[in-house]
């Protein structure tokens, strides 16, 4: 045999699960240590903040997070145009606009912003060939497709896009391999392909989807380790236990990872002094990788984690709240219709 | 070191994971600490030049109240970046604020926006800028705003000249650089550069053949020039794949491609395909080969097109790859199973047992559709609907 690029777990690796460690590490991010890596994430402190408290609800933690202070924060983001923005005094973009709108509704505060507002900005955002640029200025990413339409979904508007064309746009980015890139030929890459796949669940478009071809691609990513990768000959990374575990469960495939390897990877990935998870066994830990790293392990079925919902990456209770139940399988039934938003009183 | 810049939702940006060096994770690209501010340098805030503008500091939104321990100069720079975009200022102290600012942390979206702002309120010299985009990526090749900022550029000039040599060069240090590559696609596509990328695309497989970036680009280009309609150059590619296999046989990204190209036609539909990788049994045995043969054999189901010579040859293949399996033995004695089925057995107990479950799906697909009798009998009967658009549930799926 060859070489399989892949990471050996030590047998001192973590392999039970130290959600109050978590909890503790979510809690303090930000306040003490590692004020450098903080500040340098400015950029990105609405997502920042997103991944915290989700995986502090997925927990049952949320009620340990300063309500008040996020949500005058978010207030403080949104600009005239109606988008929103990592952090006050940066500018507005769709990822963030996303985060903001998904923390809003964990908090189930979503009127404090102008909803109006973000719906306008939001559709201001797609271009003649259906597909939508992340701000003004124009660079072009399925990311920025499912950014859209799931913003626009938690706030029950996405009927004001060219759904057909979006559509379109996203399907013209469906590679040889029956996976997805960023853009028209861009190779397939797992982060895309959870985009891709959560946008047709989102807009009822799965059966356009080669749900074979597709899990057999996101079921190669695993690796001897147990742990997986996001496109062939590439190590690892516990994130894609979110990205490719989600994509699959969003097209009904998800017995076909071995759970238990993954699951050992995963919590291999946990650090034990710090709490939190990296990226993969040995390394630094983030909240990024935490909040994947914890999502997948309820993907998997994890009972001390609630259930997550495999598109929004959010407390399936939230979504209930609100009333979004998006298709998770391949469907011809047609009842989710393209042209309103009724899949979601389903 | 990696870095993951926009990094959103559960929408990942950092596409960073490859290498054997250590990769660390999220905010860790700039996180080299400064070292102690050298002599000679003056904070901004103590600059003369600088006196009218009041720095303002970072709102750090929730956890006001916090003792920041960072580096001085990061403070020093960024307070008055925040003071310049407060005031909406377009001047050329401005334009190079945002040059030390980058330094400091060029995944910062904003600083980039303002940048672009002020080359075109102060009229500058892309060219320049267009050498200076160059040293940045060079440093940081990983990160999405500085390539999104020398497309702009490119697209202000107008001028592709440069970027497909700058993108080679990029590549030489990590071929697989998934920004590099979406924008050499760009380029490719906007200006027309089609000439000379098969060439280039079989040097980057000659140097690694799992280069799965490659691959796609080899699809990416012939899709876009001859097509893989055009059956020479399919017959070029089937003969390509197969040498490269030949070479190392462990090699998802040349298996998929292989698939991915016959997908249209169908596999067992293309004639010499079952005897070519039947022929690398011997020597280039993988699980890739094995899950090879198991599609060209339900295609050959599925589109009832083979011949009972093909049929008796893929079962023939079949049967090979069960006797160089130490548990060969034990498959061939379930009589009632198709060899087809038994393969499945093979792989999902043995050959590639991770993905055990997916090889128990494709045999009960084939069961129920085909059912286990001999392969020349069923095959009058007309093909059942294609089940692969349904669900696959099973117990263990919640």
């Amino acid at each position: 045999g060859t070489q399989v690029k892949d990471v050996v777990i030590k047998p001192e690796a973590p392999n039970t699960l130290l959600l109050d460690k978590h909890a503790d590490y979510i809690a303090a991010y930000g306040s003490k240590k590692d004020d450098y890596e903080y500040t340098l994430s400015e950029y990105l402190r609405m997502s920042g903040i997103y991944w915290g408290l989700t995986v502090m609800d997925l927990m049952g933690q949320l009620s340990r997070m300063n309500r008040e202070e996020i949500i005058e924060f978010i207030k403080s983001c949104q600009h005239d145009c109606g988008g929103i923005s990592a952090s006050t005094g940066h500018d507005p973009h769709l990822l963030y606009t996303l985060s903001a709108v998904q923390i809003l509704s964990l908090y189930d505060s979503i009127n404090v912003i102008d909803v109006d507002k973000v719906v306008d900005y939001v559709k201001g955002l797609q271009q003649e060939d259906g597909s939508f640029a992340g701000d003004k200025w124009g660079e072009i990413d399925t990311r920025f497709s499912f950014c859209a339409v799931a913003t626009l979904a938690l706030l029950g508007k996405l009927d004001v896009i060219n759904m057909d064309k979006a559509v379109g746009f996203v399907l013209s980015c469906m590679n040889f391999d029956g996976g997805f890139g960023c853009r028209p030929g861009s190779e397939s890459h797992a982060g895309q392909i959870y985009c891709c796949t959560g946008f047709l669940s989102i807009t009822g478009q799965l059966h356009q989807v080669n749900a074979d071809l597709l899990g057999w691609w996101l079921c190669e990513r695993q690796l001897p380790s147990g742990g997986l990768n996001g496109r062939p000959e590439k190590l690892p990374d516990v994130c894609y236990s979110w990205w490719v575990l989600a994509s699959l469960k969003i097209i009904g495939r998800i017995h076909w990872i071995d759970k238990a390897k993954l699951r050992s990877f995963i919590l291999a990935c946990q650090d034990e002094e710090t709490g939190g998870f990296a990226d993969r066994p040995g390394d630094m830990v983030d909240p990024f990788h935490t909040l994947f790293g914890v999502a997948g392990l309820s993907l998997l079925g994890d009972e001390q984690i609630k259930p997550v919902n495999p598109v929004f990456c959010m407390p399936e209770d939230v979504l209930q709240r609100i009333g979004l139940q998006p298709d998770f399988q391949p469907s011809n039934r047609g009842k989710l219709s393209s042209s309103t938003n009724d899949w979601h009183t389903v | 070191m990696s870095s993951v810049e926009e990094i959103s939702n559960p929408v990942a940006e950092n596409l960073e994971e490859d290498g054997v060096e250590e990769e660390n994770t999220v905010e860790e690209a700039e996180m080299e600490y400064e070292e102690p501010v050298k002599g000679g340098y003056i904070f901004y805030r103590d600059r003369k030049e600088w006196a009218d503008l009041e720095p303002v500091p970072q709102d750090d939104g929730p956890n006001p109240v916090v003792k920041i321990a960072y580096s001085e100069k990061f403070t020093d720079v960024f307070d008055m970046f925040r003071a310049l975009l407060k005031n909406d200022e377009k001047s050329e102290r401005a334009f190079a604020l945002t040059a030390e600012a980058i330094e400091l942390n060029a995944a910062n979206y904003t600083v980039w926006h303002y940048r672009r702002v002020l080359l075109q309120a102060l009229d500058k010299d892309l060219r320049e800028e267009m050498k200076y985009i160059t040293a940045i990526i060079e440093d940081q090749p990983k990160n999405y705003q500085v390539w999104h900022h020398r497309r702009m550029v490119v697209e202000w000039l107008n001028d592709p000249s440069e970027e497909l040599q700058f993108v080679a060069e990029i590549l030489s240090q990590d071929a697989k650089n998934y920004h590099a590559w979406q924008h050499r696609q760009w380029v490719m596509q906007e200006y027309k550069l089609w000439d000379g990328e098969l060439e280039y695309v079989e040097e980057l497989l000659e140097e690694d053949v799992r280069n799965n970036s490659a691959w796609n680009q080899r699809h990416f280009v012939i899709s876009h020039t001859r097509g893989y309609s055009d059956s020479a150059i399919l017959e070029r590619e089937v003969q390509y794949t197969l040498k490269q296999i030949k070479k190392a046989p462990h090699n998802e990204s040349a298996w998929n491609y292989l698939n991915g190209i016959l997908q249209d036609g169908g596999l067992s539909s293309y004639p010499g395909l079952l005897e070519q990788v039947t022929e690398l049994q011997d020597t280039c045995s993988s699980p890739y080969l094995t899950a090879f043969l198991v599609d060209l054999y339900e295609d050959a189901l599925e589109t009832n097109s083979s011949s009972y010579d093909q049929q008796e040859t893929l079962n023939k293949a079949l049967e090979n790859l069960m006797n160089i399996s130490q548990f060969g033995g034990l498959y061939k004695n379930r009589h009632h199973s198709k060899p087809v089925i038994k393969l499945c057995k093979l792989l999902a107990e043995e050959k590639d047992t991770i993905r055990r479950e997916y090889w128990n799906y494709v045999s009960r697909s084939l069961q129920n559709t085909y059912g286990s009798g001999d392969p020349v009998a069923s095959s009058s009967d007309p093909p059942p609907p294609s089940s692969s658009q349904q669900p696959d549930t099973e117990p263990s799926d919640p």
